[in-house]
């Protein structure tokens, strides 16, 4: 099982051909409390880059964006039930969804938890 | 190209206590402003509803106007001029809500109007108070002296727990009423007291000199009940209790009847009543009292957990492509565990428990239009 980071602050846990997807802690304590999450529908085909997920801080939206091209074969309905989880366990039980993953050699452009922590400090 | 402007900051008298108190800041009207501490917006927010908040409004202008006969009834008369409100009736150590109109009735700032006795004590939003000051000397100034108090921090302790953490500070806080105003010694300090603030919370804002800001401030905190609390609270808080943010829910395009203010013009300045009209706009504003607007700030709720936010469209069904109006206000109230909004409706739809629709991402959410304020306030009158 590796774990990879994006520059946007998505985190990825890879096993096998699934990516499951988050956002990082410490995009969490950016965006301050987190009160709604809307996940992509299951099923559906996203792109690399491309919006998949909002959430919601009592401030304003973020967009998290598929950090990879793949298709959406779960999402996390408890997080759908409990956004404060994103503030909680952002690492663990806040994942948002996970992807078949379509296309391997986009792993590559992303970073690992010691490139990611550079790009924090 | 052009070289973007980079004006400094301004910082206000509290700003050091700001960042000692872990305060992440941000840029609000030309000011390095508190947005949340430590605790963060939801806490605070709720620290706010249950115990007492201290928030940092020294970004807001404070003005006196004084007339040059002395008499602070002249004073009132001039100002009525400029406002579609009852100012000769401000009893002395009385305030009250006011605005500032234009030609088209819209609004051009919104303030809180003190009577101290021998002058009126006027407190108007940060972003416009350059342009504020400027239209009373435009106006006012054959009649009356016009100082601005830029020496002046303001702060704001608002929540259940204000009245018991002030009085510790000042006795006779505990006699005043709501929008009450006047000189008080708090803490040994000689400052402006109002039983007033903008949380729908009972309260007060405190005028003080700068100079001594950060004591008041810090004996206040000194009391566990009180934490410092930003901006964001104060925006969700104010949301909640339904009430107007200049340049958001108001602004030069909406009169007082479309923002639903008609309960902030006096009848003595309405059709009929003893000094009726006289001020800008008053053509259209009484034409409105009369006749209605075609359109009304209103309450919504959306009916979902997800936030609409300010700018999102409104249309009457899910499918029709007019926009109606729009969202002025909105986010998510904490008190409520639900989000909430304000906005612009025709008047056909702005029946309460009218369902209209939000574009949110491409989405049509469905929101009810609701009473305000969302919370009750708890002003002690």
């Amino acid at each position: 099982m590796t774990t990879l980071y994006t520059s946007d602050h998505e985190w990825l846990r890879i096993e096998g051909d699934v990516a499951t997807i988050g956002i990082t802690d410490y995009a969490q304590s950016q965006l301050g409390d987190v009160v709604f999450v809307e996940l992509p529908k299951v099923g559906r085909s996203l792109k690399k880059a491309e919006a998949a997920a909002v959430v919601e801080s009592v401030k304003a939206a973020s967009d998290v964006y598929a950090p990879i091209t793949g298709e959406v074969i779960e999402v996390n309905e408890e997080l759908a039930a409990e956004p404060a989880l994103v503030n909680s366990d952002a690492g663990g039980k806040a994942w948002f969804f996970k992807l078949k993953i379509a296309d391997n050699s986009e792993l590559g452009g992303l970073m690992d938890e010691a490139a990611y922590a550079a790009h924090t400090a | 190209m052009l070289a973007r402007e980079t004006s400094p900051l301004k910082q206000t008298p509290l700003h050091a206590l700001h960042l000692a108190r872990g305060a992440k800041m941000v840029p609000f009207a030309g000011y390095d402003m508190p947005v949340q501490y430590t605790a963060g917006v939801l806490k605070e927010h709720l620290h706010t509803r249950g115990n007492a908040g201290l928030f940092d409004v020294s970004h807001m202008g404070q003005l006196v106007l004084k007339a040059k006969s002395g008499n602070v009834a002249d004073a009132a008369l001039a100002l009525e001029k400029l406002v579609p409100q009852d100012i000769v009736g401000i009893a002395p150590g009385r305030q009250r809500y006011a605005q500032f109109t234009n030609d088209d009735g819209g609004l051009l700032d919104d303030l809180m109007v003190a009577n101290f006795g021998d002058h009126l004590f006027l407190v108007v939003n940060a972003a416009c108070k350059a342009e504020d000051e400027a239209h009373l000397r435009a106006h006012l100034s054959d009649a009356c002296e016009i100082v601005s108090l830029a020496d002046r921090a303001l702060i704001a302790l608002q929540g259940p727990k204000a009245e018991s953490a002030l009085a510790k500070l000042c006795a006779d806080v505990s006699a005043m009423k709501f929008m009450d105003a006047g000189p008080r010694r708090v803490a040994d300090i000689d400052c402006f007291v109002s039983r007033s603030g903008y949380t729908g919370e009972d309260g007060f804002e405190i005028s003080v000199p700068a100079d001594k800001a950060e004591t008041l401030v810090t004996a206040l905190l000194d009391n566990p009940d009180v934490l410092p609390i930003g901006l964001g609270a104060r925006d969700s808080l104010r949301l909640e209790a339904g009430l107007c943010l200049y340049g958001h829910d108001i602004d030069t395009t909406t009169t007082p009847i479309e923002g639903a203010l008609e309960w902030s013009v006096q009848k003595v300045r309405r059709s009929g009543g003893a000094r009726a009209g006289g001020f800008p706009g008053a053509d259209k504003i009484l034409a409105q009292f009369a006749q209605g607007a075609s359109r009304r700030r209103v309450g919504l709720k959306p009916d979902g957990r997800a936030p609409v936010r300010e700018g999102a469209a409104l249309f009457a069904d899910p499918t029709s492509t007019e926009q109606i109006g729009k969202v002025t206000s909105g986010g998510f109230g904490p008190s409520l565990n639900a989000p909430v909004a304000m906005g612009y409706l025709p008047i056909s739809l702005s029946a309460l428990d009218t369902t209209v629709f939000a574009e949110v991402r491409g989405q049509r959410l469905p929101l009810k239009v609701a009473a305000t304020p969302f919370v009750p306030n708890t002003y002690k009158r």
